[in-house]
Order: C-alpha cells, then structure tokens, then sequence
C-alpha cells in the first residue's frame, strides 16, 4: 500500500496579531508549522502502515521554505517526501492548486492520498476534493476514524449531527479531522535521519507534461482575491470596572429588564 | 449566457436544512439586484413534498432530481446529479450552505465543471459596474477578510457560512414551476458502500438556534467552572457555549465552540465569561444582538465589543446573577 499524504505549511494562526496602528498582519516573527489537520494525516497514514504495511510519502506544495514541514514529516517516520514548488505554481487558488498535486500525484504514485481536512490560513477545506476529483477516484471527507482490511478502507464520516460508517476500495482519497489521532512527536532517530534523506523537488518542467500550463499559478486561478481588509471595530458600549459583584449583578439586572430579556 | 442564482437545497433525512433557507432569502436579494430568478435544486429519495416549502421561502423554480441512489449523502451521485443540471441549465451563481455536506460536494463539482468556488462566504453582493458576485470570506483564523470574485468562469460558486444569512419571511401565496430532472443516475455511481447510519450519540445542541448564550473562556478556569454557567443558561433558557480555549482544554465539548473554527451564532443575548475575545472568537460572535462580557480584564478586546462590559471576579457575579434572575421573576409571578 502505497500511502500519500498532502501536507500544507502554514503560518501558525494562533500567533498572527493586528499591527492596532495600521490595522494590518503582522506576519513578521510568525512561526511556520505543519498544519493541524495534516499532521493528523500523517499520523493516520503512519498507523495504517503499521497496520498494513507499505510506505509513507509526505507531499508538500509550497515554496522552497517548505522543506522544513517535510523534514518534520521525515523525522515523524514518512519514508519519502516530495516538494513541489515552482514560481509558476505562485498564486494558485484551490482549483489551481489541485490541478497541480494531481499531477504530482499521477507522477508519485499512489493507492491512498491523505491529506488534513482544512488549512488553518485559508480554511477552505476544498483541495482535498478537489484533488481527488482531478484524480477521478472516490473521497470520503470529514474522516474521524479510519481502519484497513487489505486494499479496502473501513471510515467513519462524521456530519453536525450523526456519522456514517462507509466502506470503500483503494485507490482512494480521505481528509482527516484533527480529532482522529494525536499525533507522534519527531524521534531523535528521526531528526538525524530526515537531514540525511533527500527531499526529492517536483517543479514546472517535471509536471508540464501531466497539466494544462493555462489552468495554474495566479493567472490560471478561477477565483482571485479583489481585496482584502480588517474588520473595523464596532463603537464601544460601556465597561464598568471597580464594582462589587452585587454591584455588577444590578448593572447586569437593569439592562437585561430594559430589554425585556427577562 | 449563464443566468440565474441556483440554490443547492440540501435535505437529511427529508429536513430541508436551515441554512438552505437562509440561502434562499439571500439568493433573492441577489436576484433582485441582477434581474435574474431563483432556482433551488432539490437532491433526495422521495422528497418532492419539500418542493412547496423551497417555494414559500422564495424560489421562483424548483429542479428535482428524485432517485433512490440519493438516499443518503455520498459524494459522487451528488456530484454527478448537480453537474448534469449544472451543464444543462447553465446557471451564473450556485450556492451551497458551508455544511460538512456542502462543502464535500461543492469542491468536487466546482473540480468536474471547471469553476471557481469560494469557502465558508459570510457575506455575498453584487459588483454595481461589472455584475460580478463579490464574496466576502474571513481568513487567517478570522484575522483579515477577503473579497473573491470569479471573473472568467461559469457558475460563480460559494459554500455560506450556516447561521450568517437571515432567515426570509414564508410567504404562502407564492408559486413556483417545478421541473423534474433525469441526471441519469444509476445505483452504481455510488463508489462507496454505506455500512451504517447513527445519530450521534452526544446530545446535539443547535447553538445557532439559541436566543440566549451563556459563554466561557479561559477565564472560566476549568470544566467545573462551566457549572454556574450552565445554572445560569438553564434560568435563561439558553445554552451554554465556549470558546476555543476551553475546548482545547478540554473543558467542554467541541460541538459547543464559537468562532471562526466553530459555530457562528446571533442570539439575541450572548454573555462572555472569562472571554478575551480574539478575533477568531469574534467572527463567531459579534452579529449577537446584545452582549454582556464579564472579565478581570477591562481592556480585553471583549470588553470593547461588548455593549455592556463588567470588571470583575466571574466566579462570584454569575452565580450572584443566576440567584437575582430568579428572585426577580419569582416577584413578578406574584
């Protein structure tokens, strides 16, 4: 079983904050990490190898700085990792960007692709789909436990308000939910042996053949980004401070019966 | 020349969901801007007599494809069910409620049509000059907005956040054509095999449905700290909600979160315990008619959100609250 797991790097949101000034991001400082979701991916498809067998490779889209969330996915236990990154795949929105890793991933070889249900910057949660309907083979999203049985894959899909248990034939797609497993820490092992495996580069010249140039990069997006802008703050109301806590309640008291809340 | 606004109603188990409904107020206004009309597609096994419902919340049309294949949700009958009608009826704008089912289907059939398709929209308008659909979506964990057009490609395609929209007003008198569609499905596009169907087993709460929120944050202190919260919300009749950080903690259950990762709400009270107010939390938030935080900290950016803001120790207001909520209406019962 030949596993694939699409991985994104991404700028840790958690640490972006607002310049109150200019009211724009501040990404300087910001650290790059593996996205949440993904890395769930990764240990799923660890896990399964474990299970069954066969081998891990991390694919990564990006620019060359990428090559830091794949030697992290080598020191979790991948066997291969592949980066694909080329100025002309600048831009790409998620159509773009399927198109891309679908023929990376027609050239890699592949019997399941996993990738994390969404990325934490632009949390569309579409490229997984959208790169299993590029490669014309089933997808089950929205995945929170996932178990094999031979070339046939045992999932459950989870929905707002019940699950599915559905079962399905490699080759395959699945997006994994980061509730489905915590995942693995780096082995020192690991660490020593992700600096001496190569990350093998896919670029423009390598695909060209495998996609159609006109349907890539910024200019072959079908979606683009006309403007982008902070959300500006609404006028503030009042803010008590100072007062006893039966102080505090009568406050609340006043404004919730002069709304006729209660 | 592509025209009309195509909303994908989606139905579980025969419920139109609310979302679809909100979409359909939406489409509306949009239509009246374009000069276009509103067509819901309608996907299912047996569910033509939701058609009149689709109608009275403002359709002018209704597509249905009607099969047993589209029982219960599976990505590629869907799929190939919407392209056929996308293909057939060319529409300029489809729209899709961001569910985990819109948004396992809308990718996938933006992919086979070759089109665009913006994520999670919480805001839709059209571009006076070029009648482009604008859609405005929140990114960087809600730290920055974006507005997307699809300028070159037919349908404009976006996934709506649930819960963003309002709810249009049923209007009884309307009517609507309805067309019954043949995608030409058959039991075999199904690719995968459905071994079994739960509810699930936790207790779903609607927070979208609530009027009354009482939230907790990193301020509540721990899962028993959500205790007097929920004494609180039950005097109110509300729900108790949370933060990311007290999911994260595991304070309490993911389903309950607010945010740009979790549910977007508007009740009409929504109370911020121990809640700094990042703007992830905010983009899940801040359209609550009223808001009360209640915070150690006075210039948590909660407070200047919040229409009455309250320094102080949580711990002993809330349930101090809870008591004179009940006392209160216990003088008025009289």
């Amino acid at each position: 079983m030949k596993i694939v797991v699409c991985i994104k790097q991404v700028p840790d949101t958690a640490e972006v904050r607002l310049d109150p000034k200019t009211n724009t991001l501040i990404r300087d400082g910001v650290p790059s990490i593996i996205n949440h979701d993904d890395k769930t991916g990764l240990e799923l498809a660890l896990r399964l190898r474990e299970k069954a067998g066969g081998s891990v490779t991390a694919v990564c889209m990006g620019p060359p700085q990428a090559d830091t969330a794949l030697r992290e996915a080598l020191a979790m236990g991948c066997d291969e990792a592949v980066l694909v990154s080329a100025r002309e795949f600048g831009g790409s929105d998620t159509y773009a960007t399927a198109t891309i890793l679908g023929a990376a991933l027609r050239k890699i070889g592949y019997d399941l692709v996993i990738t994390g249900r969404q990325a934490i910057d632009g949390d569309t949660a579409q490229v997984g789909p959208q790169v299993a309907e590029q490669l014309g083979i089933p997808q089950i999203s929205y995945a929170e436990e996932v178990d094999i049985q031979g070339d046939a894959l045992t999932v459950k899909r989870q929905f707002e308000d019940q699950y599915h248990i559905l079962k399905v034939k490699t080759p395959c797609m699945i997006t994994a939910l980061s509730e489905l497993a915590e995942p693995r820490y780096m082995s020192v092992g690991g660490i020593v042996d992700a600096y001496n495996k190569e990350v093998k580069v896919l670029g423009f010249s390598d695909l060209k053949e495998g996609l159609n140039p006109d349907w890539i990069g910024l200019a072959g997006s079908p979606t683009n980004v006309k403007q982008s802008f902070t959300k500006q703050p609404k006028a503030s109301g009042t803010v008590l401070s100072g007062l006893s806590a039966d102080e505090a309640v009568e406050a609340i008291m006043s404004s919730l019966i002069e709304r006729h809340i209660i | 020349m592509s025209k009309d606004i195509f909303v994908v109603a989606e139905q579980r188990g025969g419920t139109v969901q609310k979302v679809s409904i909100e979409l359909l107020g939406e489409a509306r206004k949009l239509a009246a801007e374009l000069g276009e009309k509103v067509v819901a597609v309608l996907m299912g096994s047996g569910v033509s007599r939701l058609t009149e419902m689709l109608c009275q919340y403002g359709a002018d049309k209704i597509l249905v494809v009607d099969h047993p294949v589209l029982e219960h949700y599976t990505t590629e009958p869907y799929t190939k069910a919407l392209t056929h009608i996308i293909r057939t009826y060319d529409p300029n704008i489809v729209l899709f409620g961001a569910t985990s089912i819109g948004r396992d289907l809308a990718p996938r059939v933006a992919g086979r049509v070759h089109t665009g398709l913006t994520a999670d929209c919480t805001s839709l308008a059209v571009e006076e000059t070029s009648h482009l659909l604008l859609m405005t979506r929140p990114a960087f964990g809600g730290n920055i907005m974006a507005t997307i057009v699809c300028q070159h490609y037919r349908p404009q395609m976006a996934t709506v956040r649930p819960g963003v929209m309002a709810l249009p007003e049923k209007d009884a008198s309307r009517v609507c054509a309805v067309e019954m569609v043949d995608a030409g499905l058959s039991i075999e596009d199904q690719n995968v095999e459905i071994l079994k169907i739960s509810k699930d087993a936790r207790k779903h709460v609607d927070m979208t449905e609530a009027k009354i929120l009482v939230s907790g944050g990193r301020g509540v202190g721990g899962p028993e700290g959500f205790a007097p919260l929920r004494e609180l919300a039950d005097v109110l009749g509300g729900e108790v909600s949370a933060s990311r950080v007290a999911v994260d903690s595991g304070w309490i259950e993911k389903e309950r979160q607010v945010g740009q990762t979790g549910k977007t709400v508007r009740p009409s009270l929504y109370i911020a315990c121990g809640i700094s107010g990042a703007i992830q939390h905010q983009a899940g938030m801040e359209n609550s008619e009223f808001i009360i935080a209640i915070n150690q900290d006075q210039d948590a950016p909660m407070m200047k959100l919040a229409d009455l803001g309250i320094q102080g120790d949580l711990s002993l207001i809330v349930p101090k609250l809870t008591e004179a909520i009940k006392a209160y209406r216990g003088s008025q019962t009289v």
